[in-house]
């Protein structure tokens, strides 16, 4: 899978991703599903870090943004990510059911939303959209 | 005994622990993650698992100990607990977190001491089961044999 080549020219053949959840366990399971498909990941804990590290000007072709954390949360981050002018694609993963909650969530700028636990499936389905 | 009969046993255990519902399809998830390249996954998963609720479990009990019990950093532990149980599949544990949540925003000091109760009770519970699964599994690797995998039809 090829990125896009869509931030500052730079075309490697690895799929990048960036890892955004404040529970060590989900860190480490994303990571592995990620890393089994070939992406090459990093992870951060909350919204903020999130943020931060667009800031110091790195960019990600996949977002897996988790919604509950500290600091700053998943709905914040997204939102400010995309004022940021941040197009990679936004997966929201979260354990949320209400309608509103979730809605809150996409309508702050979300590609995609899976129901946590994030699995090989759900995640290969998230990946299609990038590339479809 | 010989590797057939461990993994025989092996792939029983599981199943029972399925059954029973202390596990379910998310820790297939976690075995189907773990290949030559990553061998230990599910050991350090588990390990992390239970270094995390242990952690978890002793912030919870101080938190309820308060005089004046904070039930929003209650919640927010019970939270953590409920999401990295979910994920590695311990059911039983992931169910009990939800009813604690349930009791946490009723603000209910009574039900949420017990409900502390249900979650440690259930968190132990696994980890037994947990450990010894994993015991069978390193034994049939130290034997020469290989994890067969868990077939649910699911």
């Amino acid at each position: 899978m090829a990125a896009q080549g869509r931030h500052g020219g730079k075309k490697s053949n690895k799929m990048t991703a960036l890892v955004v959840d404040d529970n060590t366990v989900n860190r480490m399971i994303h990571h592995r599903l990620l890393d089994n498909l070939g992406i090459e990941n990093v992870a951060v804990v909350n919204g903020k870090e999130a943020v931060d590290i667009h800031c110091s000007g790195k960019t990600f072709d996949l977002i897996l943004m988790d919604m509950d954390m500290p600091v700053m949360n998943g709905i914040e981050a997204t939102r400010q990510l995309r004022e940021m002018g941040i197009r990679s694609m936004i997966a929201g993963v979260s354990t949320r059911s209400m309608e509103r909650e979730i809605r809150e969530f996409i309508e702050a700028g979300l590609d995609d939303y899976q129901e946590k636990p994030l699995t090989m499936s759900k995640l290969i389905s998230i990946i299609h959209k990038i590339n479809g | 005994m010989e590797v057939g009969q461990m993994q025989r046993r092996l792939v029983d255990y599981t199943k029972t622990l399925f059954m029973e519902g202390f596990l379910d399809a998310q820790f297939l998830q976690l075995q189907q993650l773990q290949d030559e390249s990553n061998p230990d996954f599910v050991v350090e998963v588990v390990s992390l698992f239970f270094d995390d609720s242990e952690k978890l479990l002793n912030d919870l009990s101080m938190a309820l100990d308060q005089p004046n019990v904070d039930f929003k950093k209650v919640d927010a532990h019970v939270h953590q607990l409920k999401g990295s149980s979910s994920s590695i599949g311990a059911q039983r544990v992931k169910n009990a977190c939800i009813a604690f949540r349930n009791f946490c925003e009723e603000q209910n000091i009574d039900a949420t001491l017990r409900c502390l109760q249900q979650v440690k009770h259930e968190y132990y519970l696994v980890k037994n089961k947990l450990e010894t699964l994993l015991r069978l599994e390193q034994q049939i690797v130290a034997a020469g044999g290989s994890i067969p995998a868990t077939e649910m039809g699911f």
